[in-house]
């Protein structure tokens, strides 16, 4: 023996999976609904997409390389992941500064300025968005079109409802749930298509990448709270086809960082996005309530693990 | 076939590694020329020499000895005489050794009588054989046996269960002995429940294991009250708390032994060692070792006597393919990573894994992302990734209050990180201090 052996501590072995293949299947489970953005949008879609990849990771490596002097963590695709989702957030109308600052934003701010990777407490592509939507309302919310070459000015689906007096004026705009289903609605670049978010959704949970635990909850307190408030059958699948839900029950809640570990704290956190999101719809100023309620959840996500650390097995009870 | 597959929460799925040997006939390794054999091989008192330098031994006879009730004797594994007595490096670092030099006679002590008629035996007699034999537990832990077959009174045993569970990856060795010695696996389990007075028996195999699976269940056909339990593949199976909850149903409460809810449990490697110090008369002086990995030549299944060094049994598989870059003793989840391959196998030597540098390497760790997966996997439901922050921040009193303690160190959740944080290595480190801390005080 004239090599030195490596005298480490157990286990010797390590699963195959890293944060980079984690944030690999993310990408992939998104690709269908933001490729049909791109189908519905057309080529605006594309340089959306592009610049907010391009201004997240460029804020990134500047971070890390020039400020923080730190490793450079861009090749955990991390913050791809966040330019994806921050780009399905925003309509096609938006100017070309827009995916720039607000990637830069999600990046800067919201995740580096809090410590990087895994310390950010709320979720960067949202609460970008939500700093938009404040900064410039209009461009963000006012100006809604028709997918399509022709396209036309238009309110989203959720929109309509809650501008038009309610579920009647979607019928009458010709919206049906068909369109909401594949995505052929106005509205976010990556939010539309109802059909395909599942879809990758489900791609997340076979590969173990989610638990069902937050979607489930989340999009089933939504779906249970219209039934018992007396919504008909359609008016539910409109409510919970449309807008971000989807997008948000599958990809931005479970954001691993800004939401709970444990597997009870997953429950309530997804119960706590339903009734939030629920409530703004119904009764609030905003057709859509998903961006801040899962932002609100967010910042109580601390909160919750402290008060659901599991049961430990075998534990005895306390006389 | 819609049989029920027995198993428990929490887990993973390692890559099964044993394709290598588990095919692979046990054979008898070459006799030593010199053995090294420590003096503490187990959880307990260590022994004092009870031969001195010259002395001739036999195979079999006792050279350790210790007073104390958790210890555990131990015994020439050949015939020769008595070189050296003194600090040697073993597996678990370096510990009082008597070193015999073969005659290569391997004639065996005179005290080796086999006892006529064990199933008419007195449970005391048979409790004294285990005893006397140095059994313990060969899966790896090395408690003495005869403690774990000596309960309190207020502590009834109702059942048995031995682990043939193998989980951890490569290791190939308790698989191997199912699969060639049933009976003697079966003869074990019935002496131990014959000691207990029990008349319940379960084995729980793993079902990546079916032809093992199917070897047992002949092997008990005729014995009514033992039963094969097929469990489902997943680690860490094979430990104490898991079989048991896997098998019976039964929660063993957290700081508790199995006694607690009526369980004994023990590796079907040392229900064999049972058997054959009860039926043989011999006491334990070998062993069954994996010895694996991409940096050996020809991996084996290998009876090796107790004290032969780790570099003369790789020897005799062919020696290192390429350059090794790590060596364990045990399997890759929990095994003892060694420094030198100058280091004897001892009771508990269950593999001798040995990796290549590009096995061997560890990927650098990055940020936790609190993906979770560590709360999944832990069969104790912890939650890993807030014990190791505690536990690298040296705060060890909040590691403590969210149960570092109750970690069984089973390694799944540094297993899935993807991260490829150093979670369970961060927890050891609390429960170090934690102990440290309660001894003081």
């Amino acid at each position: 023996m004239k090599n030195k052996l490596i005298a480490s501590s157990s286990p010797h072995i390590r699963s195959k999976e890293t944060t980079s293949s984690v944030m690999r299947d993310v990408l992939i489970a998104l690709a269908p609904a933001a490729l049909a953005g791109i189908y519905f949008f057309g080529f605006g879609a594309v340089k959306i997409y592009l610049l907010a990849i391009i201004s997240a990771v460029a804020t990134e490596y500047i971070i890390q390389k020039y400020i923080l002097k730190t490793t450079v963590t861009i090749g955990d695709l991390s913050a791809v992941v966040t330019a994806v989702l921050l780009s399905m957030t925003l309509p096609v109308t938006a100017p070309w500064w827009i995916p720039v600052i607000g990637a830069a934003f999600a990046i800067g701010i919201v995740k580096q300025a809090f410590g990087g990777i895994g310390s950010n407490f709320m979720n960067p592509a949202l609460a970008a968005r939500a700093f938009m939507v404040a900064s410039w309302p209009v461009i963000m919310t006012g100006s809604w079109v028709t997918p399509g070459v022709d396209a036309v000015s238009t309110a989203t689906p959720l929109g309509l409802i809650k501008e038009g007096g309610g579920f009647g004026a979607l019928s009458e705009a010709g919206v049906n749930l068909t369109d909401l289903l594949i995505g052929n609605v106005a509205g976010c670049l990556g939010e539309t298509s109802a059909l395909l978010l599942i879809l990758g959704g489900l791609y997340l949970l076979w590969k173990n990448v989610i638990s069902w635990r937050i979607p489930v909850a989340y999009i089933g307190t939504v779906g249970v709270l219209y039934l018992i408030t007396g919504a008909a059958t359609s008016e539910i699948l409109v409510q919970l086809a449309a807008g971000g839900l989807m997008l948000g029950a599958f990809f931005m809640a479970t954001d691993y960082v800004s939401s709970p570990v444990t597997p009870k704290g997953r429950i309530i956190f997804g119960i706590g996005c339903g009734v939030l999101t629920f409530v703004i719809r119904k009764f609030g100023g905003y057709p859509e309530g998903v961006l801040y309620s899962i932002l609100l959840m967010n910042v109580v996500s601390p909160l919750i693990d402290r008060y659901t650390t599991p049961k430990v097995f075998g534990e005895v009870k306390q006389a | 076939m819609g049989e029920k597959l027995f198993t428990f929460s929490g887990g993973i799925h390692p890559p099964h590694f044993k394709k290598q040997t588990e095919k692979l006939t046990l054979e008898n390794a070459e006799l030593p020329k010199m053995v090294t054999i420590p003096l503490q091989q187990h959880i307990g008192a260590p022994c004092q020499p009870v031969v001195a330098v010259g002395d001739l031994v036999k195979v079999g006879q006792v050279i350790g000895r210790a007073e104390a009730f958790v210890s555990a004797p131990i015994h020439s594994s050949v015939s020769g005489s008595v070189k050296k007595i003194g600090k040697f490096q073993a597996p678990g670092g370096a510990t009082t050794c008597v070193v015999i030099e073969a005659d290569g006679e391997d004639a065996w002590d005179e005290s080796v009588q086999p006892t006529k008629d064990w199933l008419q035996a007195d449970a005391k007699d048979l409790l004294r054989i285990v005893k006397e034999a140095g059994i313990t537990g060969m899966g790896g832990a090395s408690f003495p046996t005869h403690v774990k077959l000596s309960p309190p009174k207020d502590k009834p045993i109702d059942v048995v269960i031995l682990n043939g569970a193998e989980c951890e990856p490569y290791l190939t060795a308790d698989h191997r002995l199912m699969l060639e010695m049933p009976e003697k696996v079966v003869t074990g389990l019935k002496i131990m429940m014959r000691i207990l007075g029990v008349t319940t028996g379960y084995i729980g195999i793993e079902n990546n294991k079916m032809d093992a699976v199917a070897a047992m269940q002949r092997a008990v056909a005729d014995e009514p009250g033992i039963e094969v339990r097929v469990m489902q593949v997943k680690y860490p199976q094979g430990d104490e708390k898991r079989l048991i909850n896997a098998t019976t149903g039964r929660v063993v409460p957290a700081g508790a032994l199995p006694m607690e809810v009526g369980a004994v449990v023990s590796n079907v490697g040392t229900a064999a060692a049972i058997a054959t110090a009860v039926v043989e008369g011999k006491p334990v002086v070998e062993r069954i070792v994996t010895i694996t990995g991409s940096a050996v030549e020809v991996p084996k299944n290998l009876v090796v006597r107790i004290g032969t060094q780790f570099s003369e049994v790789i020897e005799q598989c062919g020696g290192y393919k390429g350059t090794p870059s790590k060596l364990l003793m045990g399997g890759p989840m929990m095994g003892l990573a060694q420094y030198t391959d100058q280091v004897p196998v001892i009771k508990g030597t269950s593999g001798i894994l040995i990796l290549s540098e590009e096995d061997a390497r560890l990927p650098e760790p990055s940020a936790c992302i609190r993906c979770g997966k560590c709360v999944d996997a832990c069969p104790i439901h912890l939650l890993p990734l807030f014990i190791s922050r505690y536990s690298l921040n040296g705060d060890y009193e909040a590691a403590e209050k969210y149960r570092a303690m109750d970690c069984i160190e089973c390694g799944s959740c540094s297993f899935v990180c993807p991260a490829k944080r150093p979670l369970v290595e961060a927890i050891r480190l609390s429960k170090r201090e934690i102990i440290a801390k309660r001894r003081k005080s």
